[in-house]
């Protein structure tokens, strides 16, 4: 049944949120906020589907490349083009921490599952674990093994996913204490877990995504179709990772069949390149940005989701 | 309940008064908010009523001891990593600025130190040794301690005493004692703190009465003590107005509390019944103004507080008795004394200066001289051995010549060495290091040449005039003291001296010149008396005196001139005497072979590499996790030391540390791997050997071509030549190749490409080689064994890891052109030149000195073993294993065995003409394969 989820996009619940060329990001904190982020140096949360505009977030010296809420929406975490990993309180709106050390643009940030660690990847070619239980200035760990700027990065409980312009996807496994490297060729744009946890979907910028298997590092599927030379662009799987979902730099949102590897949909969203885009983690509810608005996409009905299946 | 109704209106009662009503217009006032009704101190601070320590709560941030934190530390210090150093608070850290102050709890003023006190204010301590004495075991043996006791008198003590005070007695003139009858009247009332006249001056009043008129007394030694009852309602301490003196005047007067002014008090005091002349009249604010009375200025006057003295002044006229309660008689009795304000009472058999004394002189402090200088030169200790005993005699006598002594020099003489010698700072590092490391090799050379010929002749000139003037100096011997001196801080300071080596003064002579060496190196290790040790015992004085200073004049100028151009070098990231540097253990591979592999979609093993990474501890921790590596240390990958100038930093070859694994070590892994990992020869890996053959069956032709003119007029020499570049430029092969030897499990792929390489083109050419000069070779095969590893590590610096098989095959027509056109003659000559370079040359990369590869050489061996044992115990992986480069072979025969069960009877032939082929290089000089080599790569682009 599941397998067979055709997911229905709908029309554009919300789309407002003008952040002045919002060229980056948003991610669900979970399901009912979603946080954005841009060039106007801010961060921004919004209920996606009233389109109501929570709080800002502002205190970053440039613009925020990437942000990410903790488990429990208690505090959230940014990097920008500052060079600095600000950690956030949400209720209060400021600032808690910012830790400073990246030699570049911080690319993305991520907490751990514990919101102990806010995990940075920056084009200085490393990764920083930074510790938000204690004080220390600098960071737990440097990650330092990418040979060139690190464009993505996701954590699981115990493990450590980054994607490198280098053409590598390494896995840092704390459980066994070993790094795996995954040989990609073109710049990964996006890297990301599965939700089994047994696969990794990689985003490259030869405008091909790759689903590899997490152990062995053998390709599981490959999804082209869509375009990505230039930018980086986030690629996700769907609430129940029957598909693969891409931004294209078309203006498109793909969507393949996870098994099949076959087009599913291409979804216009606009003229300009789809920069960033998010899933809902249970619900078939799709978040976009282009330019400075973000669309939230659902199923025309849930009914037909199981008249579907 | 209608009864009680009507009858409300009557019963009301009202509370408290009214807010009266308020005028049309008018606004009500505003209350002063709580906030705004604050009590602030001097400095504008929130006044504090009671301070954390006297009972009260009222701080300035309220209840949080003074500051906005509250008690919390100042520093929080986590006591899992680092225990806080506690410090002892003592009550003072909890006070504020006013508890300390004056009138606070805790005064910081000055007082005299037990030290200083009087004796008899220490009655505890007297308690307390009595109570010691009787406990003693001696009983009373303190009483010794009582007999003898430091003078801890104050000097205010002495200072009275010498007055003619006596211990008992109170402080101030002699009184006469008085009869009873001129105390005042009881009656009288006394305000302030003067003495009280009647009941405190005790029993000894009685005798009064046969005193004589003649006889004074000290004053008792008695507190003023008021002991005048309470017997009004009034709060402590409080005194209305007297009734008295509202009443007969004094009213417009300043009333003294304190009655530092005797004349008023008395006005005050005494002369109500003097005050007879005035109209009694009732005055005072209450009674109003009678008709017949005087107008009074201030009737109306309220009693402020301001008509009240609130300090102790000083300018009060009177007898200048300050703060002393003397007694009043002695006012009145000496009228003359008067004016002896800050004397007091003069003490008998002296009268008062009719002269007031001549102010003091007060001279200028002498002129400094212009030249003087505020800093002690401490003259040179010169350790008094037999040898210079003479030499202290003369020091000491010349004290006075302090210009020529080394130790004055002025500082602007000095050098920054020198001085940081002078302060005993241990030398900066980075003057060891010399320009010359950043020159390239030519110009090293180049310089060397001409620094050495310049060198010579200067050190011989130098040596010459020094000569002379220790010819002269042999009967002056303080200026012999002089070099003496200068060269151990010159010599000392400069750490040039490790490169003093380069600089070889006395060359001609080469005993005098390893004397200068040995004489260099106990500099270096801080012998003071290096240069006595080096000397030879055999010689003369004379001759011995005019080599010590030769040799420290030649120490002192090379390193002079050296450090003072290190100084401008920062220091390198790598130690340099060390001959290793820190890489990564495992690194990734070269990404060509990866890349093709993901053309062909061949992801998984062919495009992963698994490294051991230890997380940090407290990562583990936060993510919940076990630590993997519970008893290692380091952090992030492993990482092992590599020879500095060794290929195979350059190259990325992965894990050749892990090089040496041996057989069950690799079995292992396999065993780690589990069943499914062994690799199967698949699509990719088959291509990729047909693509490595023929690119390299490709380059080898052409280079056959090329070189088959020339290789029949040359002599076999260039053959070798000819054989050995094509090893160097396929580098990478011959690494495999060495590699395949050693591992025979994973030797199939290498073999292949190696029969490609020998078997089709080098073979016959090798092979006839080798008999022209087999019988040769196995005497040579040492040394050239050796080269032929120098020229493998000389290669990466030149070649850059990146390059791969295809791009030197394609272009390899191009990079075997510098072998033919290099004439072999040449050959010789750089020969030669090596030998020069040995001997002179600052240390190079290991091709090039024989002795610096030797040594190089054990270390690795052992490093390899090393890493073997360390390997044992990890994964090892599949893929690296096959690009691993061996680059150290000597077991190669032993394992030959082992790919002869696989191989074929010709690819057998194919490999001993590689390892011949091999050996072929032993002639080539490694100065011309390394020229030949930089050629490649510039070649290639």
């Amino acid at each position: 049944m599941v397998s067979a989820l055709v997911f229905i996009p709908g029309r554009p619940v919300a789309s407002r949120g003008r952040q002045p060329g919002n060229p980056a990001w948003s991610s669900q904190v979970d399901g009912n906020y979603c946080l954005t982020c841009g060039s106007d140096k801010t961060l921004k949360l919004w209920n996606p589907l009233r389109g109501t505009l929570l709080r800002t977030y502002s205190g970053h010296g440039y613009e925020v490349l990437d942000a990410a809420g903790s488990f429990d929406n208690s505090s959230l975490c940014s990097g920008g083009g500052d060079k600095a990993v600000v950690l956030w309180d949400v209720a209060s709106g400021q600032v808690v921490r910012k830790f400073r050390g990246h030699a570049g643009k911080v690319n993305t940030v991520q907490f751990n599952e514990e919101a102990t660690v806010i995990l940075s990847g920056s084009i200085d070619s490393t990764i920083r674990c930074w510790d938000c239980r204690s004080r220390r200035p600098d960071p737990v760990q440097k990650l330092d093994e990418a040979k060139d700027g690190v464009s993505s990065v996701k954590v699981s409980d115990h493990e450590v996913l980054a994607g490198s312009v280098d053409g590598r996807v390494r896995r840092y496994d704390l459980r066994m204490g070993q790094l795996f490297s995954d040989y990609v060729g073109s710049p990964i744009t996006c890297t990301c877990f599965s939700r089994d946890g047994q696969c990794t979907l990689v985003s490259s910028l030869d405008s091909t995504l790759r689903l590899l298997d997490k152990d062995t590092g053998e390709l599981l599927g490959e999804y082209t179709g869509h375009k990505n030379q230039e930018y980086k662009l986030d690629c996700c799987l769907s609430e129940r990772d029957t598909h693969v979902v891409s931004c294209s730099e078309d203006g498109k949102v793909f969507f393949w069949d996870l098994v099949e590897g076959v087009l599913a949909l291409a979804l216009q969203v606009g003229p300009g390149v789809v920069q960033s885009l998010a899933y809902h983690p249970t619900e078939p509810c799709l978040l976009t940005a282009m330019g400075g608005s973000i669309h939230c996409w659902q199923e025309e009905a849930y009914e037909t989701e199981g008249g579907t299946g | 309940m209608a009864a009680r109704d009507s009858d409300s209106e009557e019963d009301l009662v009202s509370y408290g008064t009214g807010l009266e009503p308020l005028e049309e217009g008018e606004r009500p006032k505003k209350p002063t908010p709580l906030q705004d009704q604050t009590v602030r101190d001097e400095k504008g601070r929130y006044k504090r009523f009671h301070g954390a320590f006297s009972g009260g709560f009222s701080a300035g941030y309220f209840n949080t001891v003074g500051s906005k934190e509250g008690w919390t530390p100042s520093s929080f210090v986590s006591s899992r990593q680092n225990r806080a150093d506690k410090s002892v608070l003592g009550p003072e850290d909890f006070m504020d600025e006013e508890d300390l102050s004056e009138f606070g709890i805790a005064p910081k003023a000055i007082v005299t130190t037990d030290d200083f006190a009087s004796k008899t204010k220490d009655r505890i301590r007297e308690k307390a040794r009595q109570l010691a004495a009787a406990t003693a075991p001696i009983p009373g043996a303190t009483l010794l301690d009582d007999f003898i006791t430091p003078a801890t008198l104050s000097v205010g003590f002495e200072l009275l005493r010498k007055m003619g005070w006596k211990e008992g007695q109170g402080i101030g003139p002699r009184v006469k004692r008085r009869p009873r009858q001129q105390k005042p009247d009881p009656g009288v009332k006394i305000y302030g703190c003067a003495l009280p006249p009647g009941g405190s001056e005790g029993s000894e009043d009685e005798d009064d009465d046969y005193l004589l008129e003649n006889v004074t007394f000290a004053p008792k030694d008695v507190m003023p003590v008021d002991f005048t009852p309470k017997d009004n309602v009034h709060g402590l301490a409080y005194k209305g107005l007297d009734p008295q003196q509202a009443l007969f005047g004094a009213s417009g007067e300043h009333l003294n509390l304190f009655s530092g002014r005797p004349e008023g008090a008395s006005n005050l005091l005494g002369d109500i019944g003097v005050n007879k002349g005035r109209k009694l009249g009732i005055s005072g604010q209450a009674f109003g103004v009678g008709a017949l009375e005087e107008e009074d200025d201030d009737i109306y006057a309220t009693e402020t507080l301001s008509k009240y003295d609130t300090i102790l002044k000083d300018e009060e006229p009177g007898d200048g008795l300050y703060g002393w309660t003397a007694p009043k008689q002695y006012q009145s009795q000496k009228e003359s004394e008067k004016d002896l304000r800050y004397i007091g009472k003069i003490l008998d058999g002296f009268s008062l200066a009719s002269k007031s004394l001549s102010s003091k002189k007060i001279y200028p402090p002498p002129e400094l001289p212009r030249d003087y200088r505020p800093v002690h030169y401490f003259r040179p200790v010169v350790a008094a051995t037999s040898e210079n005993s003479h030499l202290l005699q003369v020091l000491s006598e010349s004290a006075g010549k302090s210009i020529h002594d080394p130790g004055t020099q002025s500082r602007h003489q000095l050098n920054a060495s020198k001085r940081g010698e002078l302060l005993g700072e241990t030398p900066i590092q980075g003057s060891a290091t010399s320009v010359l490391e950043f020159l390239s090799q030519k110009d090293k050379e180049r310089f060397k040449e001409m620094k050495q010929a310049t060198d010579l002749k200067a050190a011989q000139l130098r040596a010459l005039s020094l000569a002379q003037n220790a010819a002269s100096s042999r009967t002056q011997p303080p200026s012999q003291v002089v070099g003496h001196g200068s060269w151990h801080t010159a010599l000392s300071g400069g750490t040039a001296t490790t490169k003093a080596s380069n600089f070889k003064p006395f060359a001609k002579d080469p005993e005098k010149q390893k004397r200068y060496e040995k004489f260099l190196a106990n500099m270096k290790r801080g012998q003071k008396d290096a240069l006595e040790h080096c000397l030879d015992p055999s010689m003369t004085e004379w001759e011995r005196g005019r080599e010590r200073e030769e040799f420290a004049r030649a120490a002192l100028l090379y390193a002079s001139s050296h450090s003072t151009l290190s100084s401008r070098f920062t220091h390198a990231k790598e130690d340099d005497d060390s001959d290793q540097v820190e890489v990564p253990r495992d690194q990734e591979n070269d990404v060509n072979d990866k890349q093709s592999a993901v053309k062909m979609k061949m992801f998984g093993k062919l495009t992963r590499d698994t490294f051991e990474w230890h997380p940090d501890k407290l990562l583990c921790k936060r993510f919940n996790v076990p630590d993997p590596y519970p008893d290692s240390t380091l952090v992030g990958l492993p990482r092992v030391k590599r020879d500095k100038y060794s290929v195979f930093n350059f190259l990325t070859l992965p894990e050749t540390a892990s090089l040496p694994t041996t057989q069950a070590s690799s079995e292992k892994v396999l065993q780690h791997r589990g069943p499914d990992k062994p690799r199967k020869p698949s699509r990719w890996d088959t291509s990729k050997q047909e693509k490595k053959e023929d690119s390299i069956s490709e380059f080898l032709s052409l280079a056959r071509s090329k070189v088959g003119p020339l290789e029949q007029e040359s002599s076999p020499l260039v053959n070798k030549e000819e054989v050995h570049v094509k090893e160097s430029l396929s580098n990478k092969l011959v690494n495999k190749d060495v590699d395949s030897q050693t591992e025979a499990g994973e030797s199939r792929p290498s073999m292949d490409l190696f029969k490609a390489i020998f078997a089709s083109s080098s073979e016959e050419k090798s092979s006839s080689s080798e008999d022209e000069q087999g019988d040769s070779e196995d005497d040579q095969e040492g040394p050239g064994e050796a080269d032929f590893k120098s020229s493998q590590e000389e290669l990466p610096s030149v070649a850059p890891s990146t390059s791969g098989f295809q791009t030197l095959g394609s272009k390899g027509e191009n990079a075997s052109e510098p072998a033919p056109q290099e004439p072999a003659p040449s050959f010789v000559i750089q020969k030669t030149q090596i030998d020069e370079r040995e001997e002179f040359g600052p240390r190079l990369p290991p091709v090039f000195c024989p002795n610096a590869r030797q040594k190089l050489e054990a270390p690795q061996k052992e490093k390899h073993k090393k890493n073997k044992e360390k390997h044992k115990t990890k994964k090892e992986h599949r893929r690296k294993k096959e690009k691993k480069k061996k680059h150290r072979k000597h077991k190669h025969k032993g394992k030959q065995k082992n790919k002869k069960s696989e191989k074929s009877s010709s690819s057998e032939s194919a490999d001993s003409s590689d390892s011949q082929s091999e050996e072929d290089t032993a002639d080539m000089s490694p100065q011309e394969l390394l020229r030949r080599l930089k050629h490649l790569p510039l070649r290639r682009q």
